[in-house]
């Protein structure tokens, strides 16, 4: 036993800088596409490219609608003049000012994570987020198993109908306050899978959501930055609305 | 093992009046049709006395008939076999072959629910994809002519609906277990039978994920399935995308330039290595190994960002076209990635020496979870599984795709099938990923890594050695080059059908450990 606790304090300490400083290590994040003018009949191409719908185009803008954005890379590879990809990860966003928890929730969170048919890549990053580059507990994160103690209700995946009352379940089961973040595109708009028979297009079919992580899947970092945003500790920006201040970082 | 014709020729003369055979020129496939009668005696014959595996069976409705394929991989050098045959679409009797092909079970099983046929001879049939709970009888959406509208509106679910107890002894109970259950676990539900500690039977109750994308894709043109085939499994979504492009370039007798089949084999191995490193780190958290678990988890955190750095994405979306790849990696690029990944397996190695001296973890392991040879064979298991209980079956040698028959790697193989084989099948398996890696990186041309074609109609069944083992993947596009049947048989769906009979007869304690040893996906296997 006594040369495992040897290994791990020969590895050191690996855990990222973020949030208190920068984290910008190769391969942390799919990137995601950027709003872009170009001529009208390239914007309508651009357009056409994308399976999702995610890349709107107005004339000769074209606006990306993160939510829908499944990394395909199909606006970026194999066509002129591309659309730029920014490689940052803060991509979450709150639907209202009211989304942020009181200040007494900002040391101490427990997430109770739901798989509503996501494809296993959004689960495991969830799952990544305990891993040692990025440390949830840290920064006062907990996953629970149970939705009695648990302060925000974690979906991944389109929300299958077989997982709807499961998940109504854990979500009646949880104490006010309470809030639902939807993380992953299949989560906020149904991905590649929904809507269907089988599927319905996101959680916001069926609950109220406060938070929202786009990305396919969105990367540990991401999701980090969702939490720090609903507890106040990020500034908080609402969907496609100018940054609202939350409580200080 | 015979050859494809001599096979043919055998079969003809064993049932000279009832089976037609033939060899289809282009694939090498063995294809013997027969009546429905006769279907449980040819896939006996195959599997029981020609040593055939069982890949999957495959139904498809067409516009006025049923065609059933079953499909049969040989070892050695036995190729492809399907066994054929059809009925009027009035007619739902088919013979069940699960009763000599212990395999074909939930293969029937999904058969019955999604089409509404009946396999004679079942022993269970019912409640399997489509939850009583959930949906009221009659629902069935694989057919042509189903209607999502009015099944959605007729919504008559069985309250409570749950499968049947088995164990009658005084003191028996049922211990239920998810669909939401411990931090981060997929959905899946388990039925545990237990007197008290030890578990007498499993039963795994899954499907609560199930997205219905074999019938999303029909009608979906390549572009379209290509999505889906990707992101159904997220954690082997290479894999799955390298099947699916295979298909589509075999139906269109499609050229990959030779740079981008050499780059393909790297990134497959690049996921099977990661893949791998978290199957492992399940395992030592599983067994309660915080630091083991930790130290792989970084390793595991590496292989992402390589991946990630390397290809664009951490799980390898969006990289496999029909045609190619989506984007070069450029030389210099794979080579620091051989680099990392020597040094990703250098610490591993580590690792692997420090656990097989730690006893509290091998007492975890060992002769737990036990799987026998013969078990593995009569259930069809694949992958590291089946190949940590004597069964060595991999795809990249039995039927060698995508240019592996070029590339010198071992298949590593252990015979006592117990929690600790399959995990010394993982770290050998990672040793030969990392071999293969190296030997791409040598031979790796230059050229471009994508070109132009056009598909064609036809039907194709492609086999790809995915991280958790077989996968096959049967294609049929139409005129209109859209596709109208995708079968998806993935190895987490033949191995969860195996899974009970390691938990079985071990202490309620060992139950995650022997599901981490398994390392299953449900999101594969729900589909």
């Amino acid at each position: 036993m006594s040369r495992w606790v040897l290994k791990g304090l020969q590895t050191g300490i690996v855990t990222t800088r973020y949030p208190g400083g920068e984290e910008g290590a190769p391969g942390i994040s799919p990137g995601i596409p950027q709003d872009m003018v170009c001529s009208g009949s390239h914007a309508e191409a651009l357009a056409l490219r994308c399976p999702t719908a995610a890349l709107q185009r107005e004339k000769d803008q074209i606006s990306v609608l993160r939510e829908r954005c499944v990394h395909c890379y199909r606006c970026a590879r194999g066509i002129t003049k591309p659309i730029q990809w920014e490689r940052g990860f803060e991509w979450a966003r709150i639907r209202s000012d009211a989304a942020v928890f009181p200040k007494a929730f900002q040391q101490s969170l427990h997430i109770r994570v739901i798989d509503a048919g996501d494809c296993g890549a959004c689960l495991h990053e969830v799952k990544l987020m305990n891993n040692p580059f990025y440390n949830m507990h840290r920064l006062g994160f907990f996953i629970t198993p149970t939705p009695r103690k648990a302060d925000i209700l974690l979906v991944v995946g389109p929300v299958t109908d077989h997982m709807k009352r499961a998940m109504l379940k854990a979500y009646e089961a949880m104490p006010e306050p309470r809030r639902v973040m939807a993380v992953g595109a299949c989560a906020l708009s149904g991905g590649v899978f929904g809507p269907g028979f089988v599927t319905g297009s996101g959680v916001g079919d069926v609950l109220s959501v406060d938070l929202v992580i786009p990305g396919c899947p969105p990367p540990p970092l991401a999701i980090l930055h969702g939490l720090l945003t609903i507890t106040g500790r990020k500034m908080a920006l609402q969907d496609d609305k100018p940054a609202v201040p939350g409580g200080g970082t | 093992m015979m050859k494809a014709q001599e096979l043919a020729d055998q079969a003809q003369s064993l049932w000279p009046l009832d089976v037609e055979s033939c060899v289809d020129a282009s694939s090498g496939i063995v294809e013997l049709c027969c009546k429905r009668e006769q279907v449980p005696h040819l896939c006996d014959w195959l599997f029981n006395h020609q040593a055939y595996l069982f890949a999957g069976l495959i139904v498809e409705e067409n516009t006025s008939r049923w065609d059933l394929f079953y499909l049969f991989v040989g070892q050695g050098k036995g190729g492809c076999v399907r066994v054929r045959t059809s009925a009027a679409l009035e007619e739902r009797q088919f013979q069940s072959v699960s009763v000599p092909v212990h395999a074909a079970d939930w293969h029937e099983r999904e058969a019955e629910d999604l089409f509404g046929l009946v396999f004679e001879g079942h022993p269970r049939l019912g409640d399997f994809i489509l939850h009583d709970d959930t949906w009221q009888e009659g629902v069935e959406p694989m057919r042509n002519n189903f209607d999502p509208a009015a099944a959605l509106s007729n919504r008559q679910p069985r309250e409570n609906a749950c499968p049947r107890r088995i164990v009658d002894v005084p003191g028996a109970f049922v211990m239920p277990i998810g669909p939401v259950f411990s931090g981060t676990a997929e959905s899946v539900h388990f039925q545990l039978e237990t007197v008290g500690e030890e578990v007498l039977r499993a039963f795994p109750r899954l499907f609560f994920k199930y997205r219905g994308v074999e019938k999303r894709a029909e009608g979906c043109s390549v572009d379209q399935a290509l999505l889906l085939a990707e992101r159904f499994a997220g954690t082997t979504a290479f894999a799955h995308a390298f099947a699916f492009a295979m298909a589509i370039e075999q139906i269109s007798d499609r050229e990959v330039p030779e740079r981008a089949q050499v780059l393909r084999i790297f990134v497959a191995e690049l996921e099977r290595l990661r893949s791998h490193l978290s199957t492992i780190e399940g395992i030592c958290a599983s067994t309660g190994l915080a630091v083991a678990a930790n130290q792989t988890a970084i390793l595991e955190e590496e292989a992402l960002r390589l991946s990630g750095s390397l290809t664009g994405h951490r799980y390898l979306f969006g990289l496999v076209i029909p045609g190619g790849l989506s984007r070069d990696c450029d030389n210099q690029a794979c080579r620091q990635s051989v680099i990392k990944a020597r040094d990703i397996l250098q610490r591993l190695d580590g690792i692997d020496k420090l656990l097989i001296n730690t006893s509290s973890f091998l007492d975890r392991i060992e002769e737990v979870g036990v799987i026998t040879q013969e078990q593995a064979h009569s259930h069809g298991l694949v992958g590291p599984v089946a190949r940590g209980s004597g069964c060595c079956s991999d795809l990249r040698r039995l039927q060698p795709y995508g240019g592996y028959d070029t590339f010198d790697f071992e298949t590593p193989c252990e015979v006592e099938g117990d929690g600790y084989a399959r995990l010394r099948i993982l770290f050998a398996e990672a040793k030969q990923s990392v071999r293969i890696m190296e030997q791409a990186l040598e031979r790796l041309p230059a050229g471009p890594v994508f070109l132009a074609g056009e598909a064609a109609p036809g039907v194709v069944p492609v086999g790809v050695e995915t991280p958790r083992g077989a996968t096959w993947h049967w294609l049929r596009m139409d005129e209109e080059r859209k596709l109208t049947r995708y079968r998806l048989i993935t190895p987490s769906f033949t191995n969860w059908h195996g899974f009970h009979l390691a938990a079985e007869n071990f202490a309620f304690q060992d139950f995650p450990i022997i599901l981490a040893t398994f390392g299953l996906s449900v999101a594969e296997n729900d589909r």
